[in-house]
């Protein structure tokens, strides 16, 4: 123990490092994307669905290779042929996936098409074979698929519609569709959204006021009846691709009242604190304040919200379509698929062509536990 | 008088929101290229038809649709004059369907009421199944009570209004008998109001109910019972239990009424997605209410048509944000009178 000139005392033995420290509180030191994935991962539900999520964008670009037929190819002689399963092992021994090939019958009593199956001659499947041309993400052209039935056998894992066509293959057509609407209906709703709410939680005043009042009508309307009314508006020669987009930027158009008061109210009361007050000072454009200070504070958790407002885009283009206001027919989505099944006749004689909801039912399910997830595992920090 | 005050100051705002949405409706009416009347004359004039064109030109002027569009506007709103004693909504007045070659108000008449009745249903089935279950949900949180009841909403959220509206009428009718279609059984159409046509009428009403319903429902659960939740783990609760009150009573005394103010704050954004609801499960389901007549006006481009029953969903949502305010003003002494920032 020595005594400093000052009058303090100082240990004489040599300074020693903690060593632990660092290794103890590496917890807190580690980037705030990885404790929020470190949360996230305790999410179970919230982490199955997102990785669900994930491989099923994913596979949009190879949708035409995984399903075995193009989405508009007819197969006159199998209208609304029943689901076929794919079997592995023939009179107990395994002989690979096979299907029974199926011929039609006209039932002279109802006048409902009959599927009988051939049980003696299996047909095996073969992988990787050559089928009808499509082009693979919309660029190359070709006609290998992922696996298809031999020559005089069909293979329909869920059935066929009234055109013949494979309703399997035609819902991962759908997908294309159907998924994509809600992303590109988000990114609209997202833009207006933040602009819109910037722009009136930052200035404030008149801005503020009228943007405030446009918020509160479009709440209070409701949305479908807009939506029918717009896309009623929509000339019917447009090609596929202008419907698509213009249908996801009404479906977003509507949306983004519910983001823009979110990112309002932020801005509201970041806009006082003193990190805007310095940046002001030095001079930053309210642009720049905007940007670099104000929405990186939030962003995280307005992409978690918007997570959750993507359902609501997939279920409106379904309803859409569904009542042929939507995309229209060489345009295969799940809506359009189920504006076939719109009667209580087709849904109780041939109940597969209703199908196509279970991935509409699974996918909404699947945003919704996703962002929930998100959302609760956004404040790392937080208990 | 306070309360009058501030019911004076929404009913006018309501009445501006109003004016805004009718442009609104307006314009977006007439985006699309041409009209009812112009493109039957062309195909009038394409088949050699001479004489029904002169009657749909006579409409064209009867209804001011040759002038320009902000002349129109104002004259179908009712601040102009129009041609020939043709006054416009707020004088009562909504125009001509030409796709049914009747006046407006004779096709949608009686289709308000059952929309405002099947609405009204949805809502009163709204508090009767999310307030119990929002309930018990909270109270007995993290049981299968809990589970089931958040499954079944993420379910009802998730799957969209109209499927389930077919599957349920399919299976109402085939296990308990529930009449399919429709929202009275035929005879009773046109026939004046009786016991037995009430009764129909309800009959017909349990499965739309439940399809409308059931989604707004299942978001207002989860919300009840986070909100309950939050109350749950508040000090007051604790003293409540040491009193020795029972769990029940103590439940309903406190941490309800306060978590119960959001519950009816709610259904400003309830409203107008079960509105929305209702138009799609009608065309579905085939009810008599708006909803199938919005469709086919909207398709056709009957435009007075289309734009009445649009401006007669906008005023219902409107009245019912209208009505909750002013519940939610009497309930809570702390919400001040006389808008906001006060």
């Amino acid at each position: 123990m020595t005594q400093l000139p000052d009058g303090r005392y100082i240990d004489d033995a040599p300074y020693e490092r903690d060593i632990g420290a660092e290794a103890r509180h590496a917890d807190l030191d580690v980037p705030n994307w990885v404790l929020v994935w470190r949360r996230f991962k305790r999410h179970k539900l919230g982490l199955v669905s997102g990785l669900f999520l994930l491989i099923s964008y994913l596979l949009l670009p190879v949708a035409g290779t995984i399903a075995p037929y193009t989405a508009n190819e007819r197969h006159a002689d199998h209208l609304y042929a029943p689901p076929q399963g794919i079997h592995l092992f023939h009179d107990g021994k395994f002989i690979g996936p096979y299907v029974f090939p199926i011929t039609s019958e006209v039932d002279l009593e109802d006048y409902s098409w009959k599927y009988v199956a051939d049980l003696d001659s299996p047909a095996k499947l073969s992988f990787f074979c050559e089928g009808s041309y499509y082009k693979l993400a919309g660029l190359f052209k070709t006609n290998r698929h992922l696996f298809c039935a031999p020559e005089g056998a069909t293979v329909f894992l869920f059935g066929a519609d009234r055109l013949g066509r494979d309703v399997f293959s035609r819902i991962l057509y759908g997908a294309q569709l159907s998924l994509t609407v809600g992303l590109v209906g988000i990114t609209v709703s997202f833009v207006i959204g933040i602009v819109l709410g910037s722009i009136a939680g930052y200035f404030g005043g008149f801005l503020d006021w009228v943007i405030n009042r446009v918020i509160e009508i479009l709440r209070s309307l409701p949305e479908l009846p807009l939506w029918l009314a717009l896309s009623a508006a929509v000339p019917s020669h447009w090609g596929p691709v202008s419907v698509f987009f213009i249908i996801s930027i009404i479906l977003g158009i509507l949306d983004w009242p519910g983001l823009a008061r979110a990112v309002r109210s932020k801005f509201l009361s970041l806009r006082e604190e003193e990190f805007v007050r310095a940046a002001e000072m030095m001079g930053a454009k309210p642009a720049r304040v905007i940007r670099r200070h104000l929405l990186p504070n939030f962003l995280s958790h307005l992409i978690a919200s918007a997570t959750l407002s993507i359902p609501a885009m997939i279920l409106g283009e379904t309803a859409l379509s569904f009542l042929g206001l939507g995309l229209r027919a060489p345009a295969v989505s799940w809506g359009v698929m189920l504006n076939d099944a719109q009667n209580l006749a087709s849904i109780e004689i041939y109940p597969w062509t209703a199908i196509p909801m279970l991935p509409i039912v699974i996918v909404v399910l699947a945003f919704n536990f996703f962002g929930d997830g998100l959302r609760d595992s956004l404040d790392p920090y937080e208990t | 008088m306070a309360i009058l005050r501030f019911a004076i100051f929404r009913l006018l705002t309501m009445l501006a929101t109003l004016l805004v949405v009718s442009v609104m409706i307006f314009v977006i009416i007439n985006l699309p290229p041409g009209d009812f009347l112009s493109n039957q004359i062309n195909e009038l004039r394409a088949t050699g038809q001479s004489s029904g064109v002169a009657k749909a030109e006579f409409l064209r002027k009867e209804y001011a649709l040759d002038r320009a569009l902000w002349e129109q506007y104002m004259i179908w709103a009712g601040f102009m004059p129009g041609p020939h004693g043709f006054a416009g909504m707020l004088q009562g007045e909504f125009g001509w369907s030409f796709e049914f070659d009747r006046p407006v108000a004779d096709i949608v008449g009686g289709a308000l009421w059952l929309t405002v009745l099947v609405n009204l249903a949805a809502v009163l089935f709204v508090y009767a199944v999310a307030l119990p279950l929002g309930v018990i949900a909270a109270a007995r949180s993290k049981t299968w009570i809990d589970y089931t009841s958040a499954f079944v909403g993420y379910l009802g959220l998730a799957t969209p209004n109209f499927l389930l509206a077919l599957i349920l009428f399919y299976y109402g009718n085939r296990y308990l008998n529930l009449p399919i279609g429709g929202l009275m059984a035929p005879e009773f159409e046109g026939q004046p109001m009786s016991f037995e046509k009430m009764k129909s009428v309800l009959i017909h009403l349990i499965i739309p109910t439940f399809v409308i319903g059931t989604s707004g429902a299942a978001a207002m659960m989860q919300r009840l019972r986070a909100n309950l939740l939050d109350e749950l783990s508040k000090p007051y609760v604790e003293t409540a239990r040491a009193k020795g009150m029972s769990e029940s009573r103590m439940l309903v005394k406190y941490p309800l009424r306060v978590a119960f103010n959001p519950f009816v704050a709610d259904i400003g954004t309830l409203l107008p997605a079960m509105v929305s609801g209702s138009v799609l499960v009608s065309v579905v389901l085939g009810l008599q209410t708006i909803g199938p007549v919005l469709l086919t006006s909207l398709k056709s481009q009957d435009q007075f048509l289309s734009a009445f029953v649009l401006m007669f969903v906008a005023l219902l949502t409107l009245i019912g944000t209208l009505i909750s305010d002013l519940l939610l003003a009497l309930l809570d002494p702390r919400i001040r009178f006389g808008g906001r920032g006060a």
